[in-house]
């Protein structure tokens, strides 16, 4: 193997993965920096402004064909763009909602903005894998970035419990991936999607090996994105960890995973007979919409209630990837966008909302009556947030779930939608609960400790809540969003599909 | 065949080490037939001409990883483990002739749905040091990099949640 050439196209290569090598470089500094200074303030500063110049760079890369850099390891731009910018905006919008709330909390530590930075440029990578190395690497680094931010406060229980569980539930997901991508490298003798699928149409034959690495790999996503049967980690992980990053877990990481899932399933498995993992998706769909939206109907905890609800939301993008085709994996990934912002903005107002001291696992959504009076500004956009994500016309949500269900009926899958579309129906009650506790009860109702404080809202920590209200006002009406998303899925990669 | 009665040698002995792990009673003793077990798969990877991945198994497993353990081992309050009840022979035996027939039949479906691997032919320098560098620092040195990272994030991580104080 001659090597001398093979740094030739390292300019290309740079420019292609520009954004996470900006982060990368981001979170050394944050690192470096803090050994001298400790806990300088200026690093979440640093954190963002990396997170904002990686966004305007792919937003500059939005319309470019889609290619590979660095050897094939990592997608660039077109769709991985895309990709990246919403994973971009979900940990800019965590690292400014983080500042103020980990102040409060006494633990604004300089690690934990270069954690969010490597989480997220793990995030980047899996989001934009081209091969099963580089999902596997990506979702260990932004995996074991969580864990450790999960357990941050370390003096409650409640911290403590979150981080474990996910640690160890999530280190042995990993091993379930690791083995379903050593079983389908076996079968299929590479590990880039690319040639799995060009490997496929030259041989045509599926062997028992690669369904068993299939099945394996798939299990290990359902388990990172907290489909059912694998969501058990979910409700404990997201209430006792510091509520900004359980907004981070339930956006990036899980707009990442699923944008992984897309990749394989598009690039990697797209001639193959999709039918049997479709009919497995299918019911992991169900089961996840059926069983999240009713155990959120019996929630008291807000962070409880809204992990039952991100459990929910993975079965409506299992619905769109249910489909199998171009139009479902474009809803796919406009939903995830969609969704991102919904849920960094409710894990946002909760976080401004918080008055237990221990990061909001202990207090009920009806100790906040009538809260919305007195803060009108995160009552609104709560408003904007629940509306959202119950799916109701004219907010992103609605547009979003229309992404999602409309593919999997064209597809056959009418049953699957109808479903999802009562799931979202049910998911009503839970949601407007928040802003009838909100609005429509007296702040006399109130707990005590909660009329007590004051509830100081920065004015970073506004902006960001009220942006990402106003893009779920505006974003159904632009056309813009929705037409990118399908003009990355091409329709005539799937060779068999009928 | 040298290779073959080699690979029976080792592999008879890493399993048989790796049962005595299992049922030794002492954590010190358990370790190292561990250790045993490590050194016989370093030795698999030496028939295969993977001589690079037969260094860093003896390096890594056997010797920073173990001398961990034992660390951790002699840590414990040893004393304080709960004392087993003697063995039941009857048991063990019943027990060895179950995966002995267990095996078998697995082996018997196996190669009738022709689910045996072909034996794949490796190259030459398959294993060697430089073909790995080669591979390492160039298809995949985005993969390199970041699990440089990955360890750099480990480290910070386990250093902030153990030496920052208890707020």
């Amino acid at each position: 193997m001659d090597i001398s050439g093979a740094y030739d196209s390292i300019l290309y290569d740079i420019a292609g993965g520009f954004s996470l090598l900006v982060l990368l470089l981001a979170g050394i500094v944050c690192i470096v920096w803090d050994i001298f200074e400790n806990d300088e303030p200026v690093l979440p500063f640093v954190a963002a402004m990396a997170c904002v110049v990686g966004i305007v760079w792919e937003v500059r890369n939005l319309d470019a064909g889609s290619s590979t850099v660095f050897y094939d390891s990592i997608r660039a731009y077109g769709l991985a763009s895309y990709i990246n910018i919403t994973i971009l905006l979900s940990a800019l919008a965590t690292v400014i909602l983080s500042v103020p709330y980990l102040k409060r909390i006494k633990h604004g530590y300089g690690e934990v903005y270069a954690l969010i930075v490597f989480a997220t440029a793990g995030a980047v990578m899996m989001g934009t894998a081209n091969s099963l190395v580089t999902v596997f690497v990506g979702l260990e680094t932004m995996s074991i970035s969580l864990y450790i931010l999960a357990g941050l406060v370390r003096r409650d229980e409640g911290g403590i419990e979150s981080a474990l569980k996910y640690f160890l539930l999530g280190a042995f997901s990993t091993g379930f991936f690791l083995y379903g991508i050593a079983l389908l490298y076996g079968a299929t003798g590479t590990m880039y999607l690319p040639e799995m699928a060009s490997g496929f149409i030259e041989r045509g034959e599926l062997t028992l090996l690669f369904w068993a690495g299939i099945a394996l790999f798939f299990v290990g996503f359902l388990f990172k994105v907290s489909a059912v049967p694998f969501h058990m980690w979910t409700p404990d992980v997201y209430q006792g960890a510091p509520t900004p990053l359980t907004g981070y877990m339930s956006t990036a990481s899980k707009a990442a995973a699923f944008a992984a899932l897309v990749l394989v399933l598009y690039y990697g498995l797209a001639p193959m007979p999709v039918a049997a993992w479709q009919t497995a998706l299918a019911v992991v769909a169900l089961v996840t919409m059926v069983l999240g939206n009713l155990l959120a109907l019996v929630q008291n905890n807000a962070k409880r209630m809204l992990a039952y609800s991100s459990i929910a939301h993975a079965g409506y993008v299992l619905v769109a990837l249910t489909a199998g085709t171009s139009q479902g994996y474009a809803g796919a990934v406009y939903y995830l966008l969609i969704y991102s912002l919904m849920n960094i903005g409710a894990f946002g107002v909760m976080a401004l909302l918080e008055w237990d001291d221990k990061e909001g696992r202990l207090q009920t959504i009806d100790s906040l009556a009538g809260i919305g009076f007195r803060k009108p500004l995160l009552g609104v956009a709560m408003g904007v947030f629940m509306f959202s994500l119950i799916g109701f016309p004219p907010f992103g949500g609605f547009f979003g779930k229309v992404a999602v269900f409309a593919p999997a009926i064209e597809a056959g899958y009418t049953w699957l939608a109808i479903a999802g579309v009562l799931a979202s129906a049910l998911s009503g009650y839970y949601y407007l609960r928040v802003l009838y506790v909100f609005w429509m009860r007296t702040e006399e109702q109130a707990d005590p400790a909660v009329r007590a404080r004051a509830f100081p809202v920065s004015f970073s920590s506004a902006a960001v809540v009220v942006t990402c209200a106003l893009v779920l006002l505006v974003i159904g009406f632009i056309p813009y969003v929705r037409d990118l998303t399908q003009i990355y899925f091409d329709a005539s990669v799937f060779a068999t599909m009928p | 065949m040298l290779a073959e009665s080699l690979f029976i040698l080792l592999g008879t002995v890493s399993v048989v080490a790796a049962l005595g792990m299992l049922i030794a009673r002492n954590p010190v003793t358990s370790a190292l037939w561990l250790i045993l077990t490590l050194f016989c798969v370093a030795g698999l990877y030496l028939t295969l001409s993977a001589e690079f991945i037969a260094v860093v198994q003896v390096l890594v497993y056997a010797g920073a990883i173990m001398v961990l353990f034992l660390f951790v081992i002699m840590l414990l309050n040893l004393g304080a483990l709960p004392q087993l009840e003697k063995m039941d022979w009857k048991k063990a035996l019943g027990f060895v002739l179950c995966v002995i027939v267990l095996s078998q039949l697995v082996f018997i479906v196996a190669t009738s749905l022709q689910l045996m691997p072909a034996t794949a032919t490796v190259a030459e320098d398959a294993g060697a040091a430089t073909t790995i560098a080669k591979t390492l620092f160039t298809r995949h040195m985005l993969d390199f990099e970041m699990i440089g990272v990955l360890l750099l994030v480990a480290t910070v991580g386990a250093l902030m949640l153990a030496k920052r104080k208890f707020a």
